[in-house]
């Protein structure tokens, strides 16, 4: 996507301040204030979508390679912790996340290769290969899910060296931190030559292999780190969110609410990664309470299905045409009218 | 031993259904050829076109008024489509436009379930599916009509780009937008016709699935069973869609026949991606899609 501008590298430091808040907020605050309901069926869910959606920023984002089988890495991640922990009781469970994000990686890597050949749709065609591919062998060899007929799992307790994390609070506190640290970390790798390089990728393939690029590195550390990130991401949504989780809740329906999360919020931002999730968390249970006010009982949960199909999908329209680069700039926009100093800091 | 006639079978019962396949690549490629767009929101137009109909007969409108007023609507649909989504986004890079028909694609999803319900709908179109027997192997009498509109579909297609202005404008298009604009062809207009054309297919796709499935969710998820059939074909050829029809038919009941039983069965789900990709690998632009020649 050429029209986007690549990351811009100092609003870290103009919202350092802002940032530590949220943190302090996040960690100090909502683990005490916020309602059960509020912690386990808005924030943990909100910060397990917002790490996929910063994994798929990095490789449609950033990287520009359009994939449409990100909830096939969630799934690879997901059962690949739940293996680990069943067959390798020994290992510590932080250890088992690292790992699972690396089986998803390898895979990515995988289904990545094609992209040295193939670029555009024929790309998005074949990551939907590794969708299809992955659900069903995790519905066809029972051995994945410990012979589980329908490879339903259930998630082992989350603990860390002797500590458990089972309340509502503890698992989004869980959540919360890996998170973090691992947007961290994708920001590192962002700002480094390879991040660089992603960009260059995305903007022009030739022009970048031209200037000495190199181009199967760079697209397979993308397939890898976007993978990795991705099944982490798995990891927490069975772990620490849905606690059972069969291979069917790993559609392709779950791959594009990625995918909109990261175009709604707003393409190659991790920020935008973040606001997309919220809105798209937030956003039917605000339509279904909008709904049932002023509708009453005609809005039934076919209804709100429908509605939010509709309204998701015409979204999606909406701001690849008339703000391509999401919420976020949005966002960006709103600040910079209220705090005026702050403008020649922020992208145009 | 191997049983031959049995392969006959399966391999005819394949080619049958992959001519179903080719009916919905053939909407994706007309749209393809002409914008550069690959529409994600064909399956979801199948339904559309499907449902409405289907609904429209069951509130009591004889069969050909429903067709007319079913058809009346997809040509509304597309220009609606030209008019809301296409135009906006002029100029932006195809994948932008991709992503955008995968919303087109939730919100007529959408809208039409929420028009007219999501209960799955029986549709008969009035041909039997008994099956007939030629030289001892059976033959789907369904699959046979699908063929022939499948293949009258395709010489009507092939008589509108030959011989009317219209499907000259399409031609002119396809083969280069600037110098099209540059005749004086006006490109909304001609996208628009391709729109409305591609939601005609929709209509034959729609009803000839909706016939063999149910009218239902579900019929909107063929566009999955089409993309490799475009993969195999290539994205910008009709022929390539039969030929990539054909073939991914052949390929998923010979696959689900003879290799599935390996692996425990099922594998018509990605069986066809595979050999897409496997394809894709050696040529990278499809069996008959045009190579790509870029300029930096």
């Amino acid at each position: 996507m050429p029209t986007l501008i690549s990351a811009k590298s100092n609003w870290f430091s103009s919202e350092a301040l802002w940032i530590g808040l949220v943190i302090v907020a996040a960690y100090g605050i909502i683990p005490l204030a916020g309602t059960d309901y509020l912690l386990d069926a808005v924030l943990t869910p909100f910060l397990a979508l917002s790490l996929a959606a910063v994994g798929l920023n990095v490789l449609t984002g950033y990287a520009g390679q359009v994939s449409l089988g990100s909830a096939a890495f969630l799934a690879v991640g997901a059962y690949a912790a739940y293996n680990l922990h069943l067959r390798f009781p020994a290992l510590p469970l932080l250890i088992d996340l690292v790992l699972a994000g690396g089986v998803a990686a390898a895979i990515g890597i995988v289904f990545g290769l094609p992209s040295l050949r193939l670029r555009g749709f024929y790309l998005a065609v074949s990551t939907l290969a590794a969708q299809f591919f992955v659900q069903w062998a995790l519905t066809k060899f029972s051995w994945f899910s410990n012979d589980n007929p329908s490879g339903v799992i259930d998630a082992p307790t989350l603990s860390i060296g002797g500590v458990a994390f089972t309340s509502p609070a503890e698992r989004y506190v869980f959540t919360l931190t890996v998170v973090i640290v691992l947007t961290l970390l994708t920001l590192r790798l962002l700002r480094s030559q390879s991040g660089r390089n992603f960009i260059a990728v995305r903007d022009h393939e030739i022009a970048a292999r031209v200037i000495g690029v190199p181009l199967l590195r760079t697209k397979l550390l993308a397939f890898a780190a976007s993978s990795f990130l991705i099944g982490v991401a798995g990891v927490l949504w069975a772990f620490a969110y849905l606690r059972t989780v069969e291979p069917a809740g790993f559609n392709l329906d779950r791959s594009f609410q990625i995918l909109f999360i990261i175009i709604i919020g707003g393409l190659a931002s991790l920020r935008g990664s973040f606001i997309g999730a919220a809105f798209i968390v937030v956003f039917p249970l605000l339509l279904s309470r909008i709904g049932a006010a002023l509708l009453g009982s005609v809005f039934d949960s076919g209804v709100l299905e429908m509605s939010q199909r509709i309204v998701i999908g015409g979204l999606i329209i909406v701001f690849l045409s008339a703000e391509p680069r999401g919420l976020i700039a949005l966002w960006d926009r709103a600040w910079a009218a209220i705090r005026p100093a702050n403008r020649s800091l922020l992208p145009s | 031993m191997f049983d031959y006639q049995f392969l006959l079978e399966v391999l005819i019962g394949g080619l049958l259904s992959g001519v179903m396949y080719s009916l919905v690549a053939i909407g994706f490629v007309l749209i393809y050829k002409t914008s550069g767009v690959l529409n994600f929101a064909q399956g979801a137009m199948l339904l559309f076109a499907a449902l409405t109909f289907v609904s429209l007969v069951e509130r009591g409108a004889p069969f050909l008024a429903a067709l007319a007023a079913t058809l009346v609507i997809m040509v509304v649909l597309g220009i609606a489509t030209e008019r809301l989504v296409l135009r906006p986004l002029v100029n932006q890079p195809p994948v932008t436009l991709f992503m955008a028909t995968l919303g087109l694609s939730y919100v007529i999803e959408g809208a039409a379930q929420l028009l007219w319900g999501t209960q799955v709908h029986g549709l008969d179109i009035g041909i039997s599916d008994a099956p007939f027997e030629v030289a001892g192997v059976l033959i789907s009498r369904f699959d046979l009509f699908a063929a022939a509109v499948a293949g009258s579909l395709v010489a009507l297609f092939a008589l509108f780009f030959r011989y009317t202005r219209t499907g000259l404008s399409f031609r002119a298009v396809a083969d280069d937008q600037f110098a099209a604009l540059a005749v004086g062809l006006r490109l909304p207009r001609v996208w628009a016709a391709v729109w409305i054309v591609a939601g005609i297919v929709a209509l034959v796709g729609g009803l000839l699935w909706g016939a063999r499935l149910g009218v239902q969710f579900s019929l909107s998820l063929v566009v999955l069973k089409a993309l490799p059939v475009l993969v195999l074909g290539g994205f910008d050829s009709i022929t390539g869609a039969i030929v990539g029809g054909l073939l991914v038919g052949a390929i998923e009941k010979l696959a689900e026949v003879y290799v599935g039983p390996l692996f425990g069965g099922g594998i018509e789900a990605w069986a066809a991606y595979v050999a897409a990709l496997a394809l894709l690998l050696i040529r990278p632009s499809g069996l008959f899609g045009q190579k790509l020649v870029e300029r930096v």
